[in-house]
């Protein structure tokens, strides 16, 4: 068995004249959960279309469990999921009757009742879809993604329209699928769901990625602190390379004169800072 | 799988009010009507069941695939069974399947009430009906997928296949004998396939001098068109 679960190489995609993905590579290794980052129309739903088979590549070498995506083979299509960014369902249908449904087209599915319970929709086994929230049909979308017991789960945007009490307990549900040993590709707007729940992540601009690393470590290269305290009733902000020298610097001055410097913060980055100064540095320039 | 699918989609059309209404209602509340306008004569009443058994094949299989495929694209209910292993052509089959017990049903209604209301005889050749329901279905429901990529929402879907079947049967021969037609129109519909259906299924309920092998050779070469059609223009999404 192969210890890469996805394996994407210099990945093109064309539409006529539009370039949406250019030379995209990265790799995703098997229990891992990867957050792919990016703006709206960057080409993360292209990217993750062309894993999961929807789409044909221009350009590239994609293999997604080791099989080339683009074949759709049953055997290969069995040992995955996926959560679509926006898909329906029959509105007559029951949840319980959906989750079964889909069950009997896998080998081997988990159970359906199990499954229901997983995503936290038993409450609403018996209701038809139209019946159902938006956040319950992301669910019951989550839950028909994994009723198969996929090896590899593909999430796209999966929290969007969430309350957060709702978000919490989606995250709980990708963490145990980690733990279960799952891969997750994940695609998400949201920053703290990424980092909270990505092993590594990787910010696509532009098609073609600009970062790729742990959430944490994101952006290291050039780190930039922040530095900020209050002084006659204003808040001083400083962004640095370097805090040490900065603090010596702004406390001895302090000290020198008798202030306190009220409120004094250094924070580190966080994926958020990382990902606004990557994916706006046009618009700056 | 197709099985499965295919008892799926039966729970569900019956869950659908409106379906069932233009599927079964509709072509029976018109076969009441208008049979009983003319119950006392036997010669329309020879006419009015075998067309309107063929507007019942169009309606559960043409109307109802191309308003059902279109929904299902639109929802993205056909992207979510394609990212699955479920098979496209057990999928299709359960979709079909579905259909086509509709359409049998109602041929079986009509059949009845036709007998049992008006004293229109039993039909005279039971296989060249069910032989002939069965043409027309395959014929119907194959042209209803492949309208459906022509459709570009459900919202326009009404309009799409009414666009199609209100003039389709009334040039061909459901109310009246379309001999009585102007000669245009009567060309018009014999080019179409739902007049040799209604001619197929007259011979074997009303029986007489109808040209089956005729009429099921139009029928075939529609299918044969609608197949390919169906297949070329799949749309997932």
């Amino acid at each position: 068995m192969a210890a890469l679960a996805i394996e994407v190489s210099d990945l093109h995609k064309s539409y006529g004249p539009l370039d949406a993905v250019r030379g995209v590579s990265f790799t995703v290794e098997r229990g891992e959960v990867f957050g792919l980052l990016g703006p709206n129309g960057a080409g993360k739903t292209t990217t993750v279309e062309i894993l999961e088979g929807y789409r044909h590549r221009s350009r590239g070498d994609v293999r997604v469990l080791g099989h080339d995506p683009e074949r759709r083979e049953r055997r290969w299509q069995e040992r995955i999921g996926i959560v679509l960014q926006s898909c329906g369902f029959h509105p007559m249908i029951t949840v319980r009757e959906a989750v079964e449904h889909f069950g009997k087209a896998y080998p081997s599915p988990r159970d359906p009742r199990e499954t229901i319970e997983l995503v936290g929709l038993e409450d609403k086994a018996g209701a038809r879809t139209k019946e159902l929230s938006g956040g319950q049909r992301r669910r019951l979308d989550l839950a028909l993604a994994l009723v198969g017991d996929p090896e590899l789960i593909f999430l796209d945007e999966p929290t969007t329209g969430f309350d957060p009490a709702a978000r919490r307990t989606a995250w709980a549900v990708i963490r145990r699928l980690k733990e279960l040993g799952k891969t997750v590709l994940l695609t998400t707007h949201y920053l703290d769901e990424a980092q909270s729940l990505s092993d590594r992540v990787a910010i696509i601009k532009d098609g073609a990625i600009v970062a790729e690393g742990p959430p944490g470590e994101l952006g290291a290269e050039r780190p930039r602190y922040r530095v900020s305290y209050t002084a006659n009733g204003k808040r001083v902000e400083h962004e640095t390379e370097d805090p040490t020298e900065l603090l010596h610097r702004l406390t001895g001055e302090a000290l020198a004169r008798g202030l306190r410097l009220e409120g004094l913060q250094v924070s580190r980055p966080t994926l958020e800072d990382v990902y606004l100064q990557l994916t706006t540095e046009d618009e700056r320039a | 799988m197709a099985w499965a699918q295919f008892r799926l989609e039966r729970r569900l059309f019956w869950r659908s009010p409106t379906a069932a209404f233009f599927n079964f209602v509709l072509p029976l509340l018109l076969l009441v009507l208008v049979a009983s306008v003319f119950s006392s004569d036997a010669k329309e009443l020879d006419v009015l069941v075998p067309g309107i058994a063929g507007m019942s094949v169009m309606a559960t299989t043409f109307n109802a695939l191309a308003f059902n495929l279109t929904a299902l694209r639109e929802l993205g209910i056909l992207k979510r069974v394609q990212g699955t292993p479920m098979p496209a052509a057990s999928y299709l089959a359960g979709l079909l399947g579905s259909a086509v017990a509709n359409a049998f049903v109602q041929i079986a209604l009509v059949v009845v009430i036709g007998h049992l209301a008006y004293g229109v005889d039993w039909p005279h050749n039971w296989a060249a009906l069910a032989g002939f329901t069965a043409l027309g279905v395959t014929c119907f429901g194959s042209l209803g997928i492949a309208f459906s990529h022509a459709i570009p929402s459900s919202d326009a879907a009404p309009a799409y296949v009414n666009a199609v079947f209100l003039p389709v049967i009334f040039i061909s021969g459901v109310f009246y004998s379309s001999d009585d037609l102007p000669a245009f129109l009567d060309g018009v519909a014999r080019a179409l396939p739902l007049k040799h259906v209604i001619d197929g299924l007259s011979g074997a309920i009303v029986g007489g001098s109808v040209d089956m092998a005729g009429a099921a050779g139009v029928v075939v070469a529609w299918t044969a068109l609608g197949v390919l059609l169906a297949v070329r223009g799949f749309r997932w999404e």
